[in-house]
This record gives structure tokens, sequence and C-alpha cells, in this order.
């Protein structure tokens, strides 16, 4: 039995990535995300053992070939204003947010 | 031949040797630029234009007076007796994937119109700290998340130069083209499940993916960080080894940028392949395609013109002295795809929550009260239609309920992937293999809006690049002649990690076996006259 996105679902997927869709772009993006599941699930009929590593990195990262950290002392930012100056909306040095609603978790 | 026609080996040269200056071949690059690109990319695209169809548009940003001003500090200092670098006064262009320092930084989408980044990628600042000089940056699918350059929301796309009606691949597509078309001798790209090869094969230039952790990431804005890797193009093996000596190595703005000695590229080029063993493997000459109809995979011959260049590339290996080794198997290639599906997508989504329309990038200037509005609305405005559906993959593949069957299955089948190759390259092993000889790509370059739309379709057209990917190898594509329809044809080295000096020497020997084939003659259609 291969898994399919229903619409409520793509569209509590939709939510969490806070993404406003327009209904034509439900339509297209539904129907491709459940034609790339049909291919994902070519994985289920993989023989893997269950002791099967994962693998994150392809290249292994030894103590020898990983970079040593860098220091962890405090620098002055040299660029703070112009890194400041890429925000839409500015206030004495501060980014303007609309109200941030607050939620009670369950 | 013009300036801008030569490699960057003979420009370095030539300018060392006081015969050109870095202004002349500035000027011939933006004069080729002027008379084959047509206009940059760009978001407020108007009605498509007669001329539009037979340029090759590789720009989103032409920064003519910044490389000028480099160009005379490189002729300065010449003059003044100094040593302007290894790449002095050679010109290339950046894939808009890359930060450089006050400059626009698109990532080919909307929501990084307006960004001009506050500081510089660290291969660029290789690249410029050795001489070189950037003319721009390149346009490409949006955030690299296509394998045409369609994607792009700076239009028009970026058009083969070897046929304008078909693409130049993907995403470094514009960086492709910009070297086909004797714009820049170098360009700069990323490649994340093939997009420096895959272009490279379809536009007929040499692309190397390195080793993963060769060459530092810090100032490449992220699509899949266990997978992208920035890697040179150019129109010959010497430049390729000339570009990746100058941007690998360790840097301390990287923690994968791995601590490995870089070796010296250009010594090593012309040691020829006597001895070498090179694998040929059965699962590169079948190649894998669902069906329009029911999705089911199905597994098809590979287009007999492509399997033919590979082979004749290992008749030529095999007469200088390489060992060629037959029906070597990698049984896990043809399950790439499916797992790249997952992981990609779910490092994607990860990486693209940072756009909020509150820090940077483009924000929806509706008032609204709420900041969970602002996030969808200028999401939504901002984001094209590939980001979307890579964020929305990736967030149902790594969902709690479902992350043990998708997302940590598709990390153990990359396990599998990369343990096939690890038992050819292993010097005690049955294969004991030095490279493997492989197509790059299952077709020449398609054309425009065949694929685009069907988003299983054309993730398939990197079925054979993205397994160095997954397993992190190293994968150099030099053009291995040309299909019956006049389209380059790609083929591609793979080796062991860091084993780049190998591939490019075999690269050379090849190059160099082949430079009197009446092929190597034949110029792309944008500079036929």
């Amino acid at each position: 039995m291969l898994d399919e996105i229903s619409l409520e679902l793509f569209e509590h997927l939709a939510l969490l990535a806070a993404l406003q869709l327009g209904p034509d772009e439900t339509v297209y993006l539904h129907q491709q995300l459940n034609n790339q599941l049909r291919v994902i699930q070519a994985l289920a009929d993989i023989p893997l053992a269950d002791e099967t590593p994962i693998t994150s990195h392809g290249v292994p990262f030894t103590a020898q070939t990983s970079p040593e950290l860098r220091a962890d002392i405090w620098e002055p930012c040299a660029d703070a204003a112009d890194i400041l100056a890429q925000a839409p909306r500015l206030r004495d040095g501060y980014i303007v947010a609309p109200g941030i609603p607050h939620t009670t978790l369950e | 031949m013009e300036l801008c026609d030569l490699s960057a080996y003979e420009l370095a040269l030539l300018l060392k040797q006081r015969k050109i200056s870095a202004i002349e071949t500035l000027d011939a690059c933006l004069q080729r630029i002027e008379a084959v690109d047509g206009r940059p990319g760009a978001l407020n695209f108007s009605d498509p234009q007669p001329d539009d169809s037979h340029r090759v548009h590789a720009f989103i940003t032409l920064t003519a007076e910044r490389a000028r001003a480099q160009a005379l500090e490189i002729d300065r200092r010449l003059a003044a007796g100094e040593d302007p670098g290894p790449l002095a006064g050679v010109p290339f262009t950046v894939k808009d994937i890359f930060c450089v320092k006050d400059t626009p930084t698109t990532a080919g989408s909307r929501i990084l119109a307006d960004f001009v980044a506050p500081y510089t990628a660290t291969p660029v600042a290789r690249l410029e700290a050795a001489g070189a000089v950037m003319l721009g940056k390149t346009n490409l699918d949006e955030f690299t998340y296509g394998s045409s350059g369609e994607s792009s929301a700076f239009l028009p796309p970026t058009r083969n130069p070897w046929d304008p009606r078909r693409v130049p691949g993907g995403s470094s597509g514009g960086s492709a083209a910009s070297v086909a078309a004797g714009e820049a001798p170098l360009s700069l790209g990323t490649d994340t499940a093939g997009s420096i090869r895959q272009p490279a094969a379809f536009c007929g230039v040499v692309g190397l993916k390195p080793t993963y952790g060769r060459v530092s990431r810090h100032g490449l804005i992220a699509f899949a960080s266990s997978l992208d890797c920035p890697g040179p193009l150019a129109r010959t093996v010497i430049d390729a080894a000339l570009m990746l000596q100058v941007i690998a190595g360790p840097d301390s703005h990287d923690a994968t940028a791995a601590r490995v000695p870089v070796p010296d590229y250009i010594s090593a080029l012309e040691e020829g392949v006597r001895g070498l063993r090179i694998g040929l493997s059965p699962d590169y000459f079948r190649i894998t395609f669902p069906d329009p109809e029911t999705g089911a995979l199905e597994l098809q011959p590979l287009p007999a013109e492509i399997e033919a260049a590979v082979r004749q590339a290992a008749d030529r290996l095999a007469a200088l002295g390489a060992e060629i080794i037959e029906d070597v198997p990698l049984p896990n290639t043809r399950h790439g795809i499916p797992a790249y599906f997952v992981i990609s997508r779910v490092e994607a989504a990860s990486n693209l929550h940072r756009y909020d329309g509150l820090k940077y990038g483009y924000y929806d200037p509706a008032r609204v009260d709420d900041v969970h509005k602002l996030y969808r609305k200028s999401r939504d405005a901002g984001f094209g239609i590939q980001p979307k559906l890579r964020i929305l993959m990736g967030m149902y593949v790594s969902a709690a309920q479902y992350a043990e069957q998708y997302y940590t299955r598709a990390l153990k089948v990359r396990t599998l992937i990369r343990r096939d190759f690890e038992q050819v390259f292993d010097p005690h092993g049955s294969y004991r293999l030095d490279a493997l000889l492989t197509p790059t790509t299952p077709t020449p370059a398609f054309p425009m809006g065949a694929l685009y739309g069907n988003s299983v379709l054309m993730q398939y057209a990197d079925q054979l690049t993205v397994p160095a990917n997954h397993a992190g190898l190293p994968g150099l594509s030099l053009p291995g002649g040309l299909s019956a329809d006049g389209l380059p044809i790609g083929i591609q080295f793979l080796g062991p990690d860091f084993s780049e000096d190998r591939l490019l020497r075999l690269g050379r020997a090849y190059e160099q076996s082949t430079e009197t084939e009446p092929w190597r003659a034949v110029r792309p259609k944008v500079l036929a006259g």
C-alpha cells in the first residue's frame, strides 16, 4: 500500500512551512509531491540490514581531517551596520516585527 | 582567435610575459558578452523579444566597473614589478549563489532580489586574491533547485550556446554557458546532485565537482549542506586544475572544509595514465526513468551514442597504457535519486526556514498585526514553485511519524551507495580501481520546456551524477564528442576521496589524445557567426 499525501495533510504541511499558497499552486504542488513520493517509496524495497549505519556526510571527517575549531573569544563585528541594513524595517538599530501572538502549548 | 577564446592558462602566461594587459583581456570578454549574451535575467521580465531566442542570457548581474578597477590594479602591480598572482588578469564568472561583498546576490530568487552581500565567499575571495577578475554573477535555477536553468525567477532563462532552443543544464547553467560562449574562461559553480557536471556536459565544457570538504562553502547560500560542493567550470582540464589549485583547502570559516593537504594539481597533469586501472560499470550504461502514466521506475539502455562516447574514451585510455576493467558492479546507483529526493529536501527545508521577511530579503509590504501572517505572505510571494516544493517534501519526510520510514532509511541507503564505491576503489579489494569512467548524463541537452514542470523527470536528469554527491567523491565531466544532432556529450571520471589530481591527469590525457578529432574544432552555434 503506497502512502499518499492527502489534501488535508498537504494543507497542514503548508501551514507548518509558513506558506500561503494560491489554488493553482496547491493543485500543482500537491500532485508533484505525490509523484515524488511514489519514487521515494522505492526505498522501502531495498534490502537493508538493521545494523546499517546512516551516512550524514559521504566523506568521513576524522580527528586528523577535521579543522580545528576557532577559539571561543568575543570579537567585535566589523560590518554590523551592513548586515542590519538588509532588514526591511529598522528602528533605532532594532528589527521591527509585527505582533508575536502568545500561544499556550498543550 | 580572440583573447576571450584563449584559456586561463594562456591568458595568465601572456600577461606575465607582458604581451597582453588585464584590461585588454577584460575588454575582449566584455565585447563577447555584448555580442552574444543579450539582456540579463531580471525579475520584471517583459514579453519575450525575437532577439531573446538566439542569445545566451548567462548573467543576472554584470559587474563591469568593478572588474575594470580590478584589471587596472593588476596592470599597475605588474608594471610595478609585483607578482599579481597565478590567475592574474584572468576573467571569471560566479554563479549567483555565492556572496560577493557589495554586489547583488540573488540565488535566482525573488526573495533575495534586493540582497546585497555584506561579505565575500571564500572561493571567490581566493580567486580574487590570485589576481582573477570577476565579471559578474550568472543565472541559475532558483536556489540551485533544478537541472535546466529554467526555474530562475530572473528571466529570460539562460540558453545553451550550442543550440539556443535547448537548456544549458543546471543548476550552474549560466556558469557553463558563459564559459562555452567565450564570455569568460572560468566560472565558479556548485554541485549538489550534478549541478556543475551536468551543465558542463550539456555545454561542452569541463566541470569538476571536488570531494566534499575540498573547497570551502563559506559564503555559499546553502541548498543541501551535506551535499553542496563549490567547483570549477572551464574550457580545458588545465584551467580546471589551475582554478582548483587556488580555491581548495581548509578555511577557518567552514568546519567542513577538510584539513587535507592540497597537492600540486598542475605538475601531476602530464604524468600520463599508464598502469592506472579504470572501471566501466554496467550500472552506468542503463538508466532509470519513471513511466509517465504509472510512475513505475523502468530500466532503459543508455542512448547508443552516449555509450559509444564512453567506450571510445576507454579505448583511447587503454591505448595510452591504462587497464580497463569491465563489469564493475555499482548496484546501488539506481537508488541515488529516491534517496536524494529525501535527503536534499530535508536539508533544503531546514536551510530555507531562515527566509522570513524580517531579517533580510523580500518582505510583504502589507501591514499585518501577526508575525506569522508576515512570514506566510513574504514566503509565498518571495519563493518560486521549486523552493516551495522542496520545503513541503522536506517537512513531510522528516516529520516525526515518517522520519524513520523515509529520512533515516534514505541515509542508510546513502551508506550502501558509499560502500559500492569503497569496494571498487579499495586497493586491497577485487577491483582495485584508480577511477571509474561513466557517462555524465543520460541524454544530451534537451529542448527548453521539455521537462520543466515534471519534477520527477527533471530530477532523473541527475541520475548518473548524484551518486558521487551521496558518497562525497570527486567527479570530473569533460567533453567526449558530439551527438548526431551536433550537441556535446559529456564523459565522467569518478575517483576516491581527494583524488582530484588523478581525475585531472586522466582528463588531460584524454583531452590530449582527442586534440585533433574533428569534433574538437566545432564551435557553439552562437559563435558560428
